[in-house]
């Protein structure tokens, strides 16, 4: 098994690939590093691209690739066996105070990958866990079924609820993630908020978290250049989101 | 005034510490985050004529010993950036920080015309990269190769900004066969001072897939690596160009660094890289290892240590000589 460094790339080879949904797949590499639930890595095609994808694991390293754009397509041609080059990790992850006994995981779309990686993480860590999955419909919905595993898992002490949103109702509610926790902010049963997913919808649980003074941390996304703080591509308030993120607090 | 404050062309900088050219420089914030971290001066992200998108990535790694990149001057053109800098320069003003603008283009007279346009978001500088290693497949070699090029450049630039009051300074290359050559053809062609250097051409290739890792195949090396490269660039120019201020930039990581460029003969010290290597506070640290240093040895204040490296003691003895090597 190879350890991923933060310098050059290194080859790394495919052990397993998973379709989660019509677009998007699951690589897992024969490869580890040290890394928090909401770091990334860079993953190199050699004479291509190079994209960041958020670790669903580092021990093995796992990543969940959509496939968007032209990277991440040729990226889907990749068999078991064949190598992706990776660096990391980069950035700062989630880091969920202990105070905070019931915290809600929002997910939108992809955002779900660093997310099912902190589910897991705060297993017996906290009194309750609530993920809230959200997508346009059911063929976009992400890791629904990982979730549902591991909230019948029932973890030592932690509760885990599970809770899935779609705009045009084929899976769950019918609406948006944020329609989800807003009744739990007001029957006040959610002590911390961490979300990754599109940038709407990050603004909207920004202004959840401000306005219930409910600390939120937020995974944010910008293109990156450099990836490692310097050239100010992933500037987002102020932040650099390749150094200071992609993890932000939210500001009272 | 305190122990790091230092006059640069008549202006007074807090510290001597200037946020080099790409770095953070993108958005008016980051331009204040650095103000506020310590930076005398900060250099906005250098311009050109129109948008460009730069190179796709990778475009920057850490090969071990320092980066390499090739960002390929991604910026907004221009007149996106004159705005953002006006911006920038109010609150860079209420911090007693001045704005070093950054130009390039492709010939003397588009620079004239990009001096022109960044005139109006009154910076204190204007910057003048004629040294990016990267775009040589649409500018050919860097201006800052040839003696009379370099001249044809800053004059343009010159009669631009000379009438409006904003002095201007040249940022060279470490790459030419003699860097004073270049520094007396920009400064006779009314180059104020003198920036140095830019990053030093490399490249560095992946043995699994045989292939150059950037995107543009090669890329300019900065941090570490370059430092003892520039420290040889500050001297010679000092030496060459000893009345024209120059801000001493490459592989500066601690304060003690920033002490050795001074001692070259820089007036300022540019810092990139180093926050990388040492997280967002690296400016904070460098200021603060400084001004340590400077009261540990009694310095009143750094501008007295500038060009010490050239006053070298004198002895009434000389050293044995090295003996002429035996044929084995
Ligand atoms: C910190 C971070 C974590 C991410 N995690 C994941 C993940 O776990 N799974 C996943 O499928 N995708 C993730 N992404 C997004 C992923 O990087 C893009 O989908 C990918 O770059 C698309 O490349 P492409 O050439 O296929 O498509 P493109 O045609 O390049 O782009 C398609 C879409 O992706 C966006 N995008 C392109 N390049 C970047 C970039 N360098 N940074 C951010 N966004 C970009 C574009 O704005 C566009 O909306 C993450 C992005 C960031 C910044
Ligand atoms: C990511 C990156 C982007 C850069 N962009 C520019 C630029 O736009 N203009 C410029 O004059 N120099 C640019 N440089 C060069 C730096 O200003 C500086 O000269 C060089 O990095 C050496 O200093 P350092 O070792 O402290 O980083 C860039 C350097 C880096 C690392
Ligand atoms: S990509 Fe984040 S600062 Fe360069």
């Amino acid at each position: 098994m190879i350890r991923i460094p933060k310098t050059l790339p290194a080859a790394a080879p495919i052990t397993a690939i998973r379709q989660d949904n019509y677009r998007t797949k699951t690589f897992t590499f024969d490869a580890r590093l040290d890394a928090t639930p909401g770091q990334f890595v860079m993953a190199w095609l050699p004479r291509f691209d190079e994209k960041p994808f958020s670790l669903v694991s580092a021990d093995p390293v796992a990543l969940m690739i959509s496939a968007v754009g032209p990277a991440t397509r040729l990226m889907h041609e990749l068999a078991v066996g064949d190598k992706l080059w990776l660096r990391g990790p980069f950035g700062h992850g989630f880091d969920a105070p202990a105070d905070q006994r019931r915290i809600a995981l929002v997910a939108g779309g992809y955002g779900v990958a660093p997310l099912l990686w902190l589910a897991r993480h705060e297993l017996g860590r906290r009194d309750e866990i609530t993920v809230i999955l959200g997508a346009r419909s059911v063929q976009e919905l992400l890791y629904a079924d990982d979730l549902r595993a591991l909230a019948s898992e029932r973890a030592g002490s932690t509760a885990v609820r599970l809770a899935l949103a779609t705009e045009d109702g084929s899976a769950g509610r019918r609406g948006l993630v944020t329609d989800v926790l807003q009744p739990l902010l007001d029957a006040g049963e959610v002590d911390g908020i961490y979300a990754c997913g599109p940038h709407g919808m990050l603004v909207a649980l920004e202004g959840l978290s401000r306005r219930y003074a409910i600390p939120g941390q937020l995974s944010w996304e910008a293109y990156m250049r450099c990836g490692v703080g310097i050239c100010g591509a992933c500037e987002h308030d102020g932040a650099v989101l390749c150094l200071d993120g992609p993890v932000l607090s939210v500001t009272p | 005034m305190n122990r790091l404050q230092v006059d640069f062309l008549g202006v007074p900088l807090n510290t001597p510490l200037v946020l080099a050219s790409g770095i953070w420089g993108t958005t008016a914030s980051l331009l204040e985050r650095a103000a506020r971290a310590g930076c005398g001066a900060v250099t906005a992200k250098s311009c050109g004529p129109v948008p460009r998108a730069g190179h796709v990535n990778p475009s920057c790694l850490d090969w071990g010993h320092g980066l390499i990149n090739a960002i390929g001057l991604a910026n907004p053109g221009v007149e996106a950036e004159a705005a953002m800098l006006a911006q920038a320069r109010q609150t860079l003003a209420e911090l007693g920080v001045p704005l070093i603008a950054s130009i390039f283009a492709g010939s003397p007279s588009e620079f004239g015309a990009v001096a022109e346009s960044i005139a109006s978001s009154r910076p204190a500088f204007v910057e003048v990269n004629v040294s990016c290693p990267n775009v040589a497949s649409e500018f050919g070699e860097p201006f800052a190769a040839s003696p009379q090029a370099a001249a044809e450049v800053t004059a343009a630039v010159k009669a631009v900004l000379a009438p409006k009051g904003i002095p201007v300074i040249v940022k060279l290359a470490p790459n030419v066969p003699s860097i004073a050559r270049i520094a007396h053809a920009v400064v006779e062609a009314g180059a104020d001072a003198l920036c140095a250097i830019n990053t030093m051409p490399g490249m560095v290739i992946d043995a699994e897939s045989g292939q150059p890792i950037l995107a543009n195949r090669s890329g300019g090396l900065s941090g570490p690596a370059l430092k003892p490269i520039a420290l040889k660039c500050v001297y010679d120019l000092h030496k060459a160009c000893p009345d024209t201020p120059i801000i001493g930039v490459g592989g500066v990581t601690t304060g003690i660094d920033a002490i050795e460029m001074i001692m070259a003969g820089a007036t300022a010290v540019g810092v990139g890289s180093a926050i990388y290597y040492r997280g967002h506070d690296a400016i904070t640290q460098i200021v603060a290892e400084m001004d340590a240093w400077a009261e540990a040895h009694r310095i009143a204040n750094v501008s007295t240590l500038r060009g010490a490296a050239h006053h070298e003691p004198h002895y009434d003895a000389s050293p044995t000589g090295a003996p002429i090597p035996a044929a084995h």
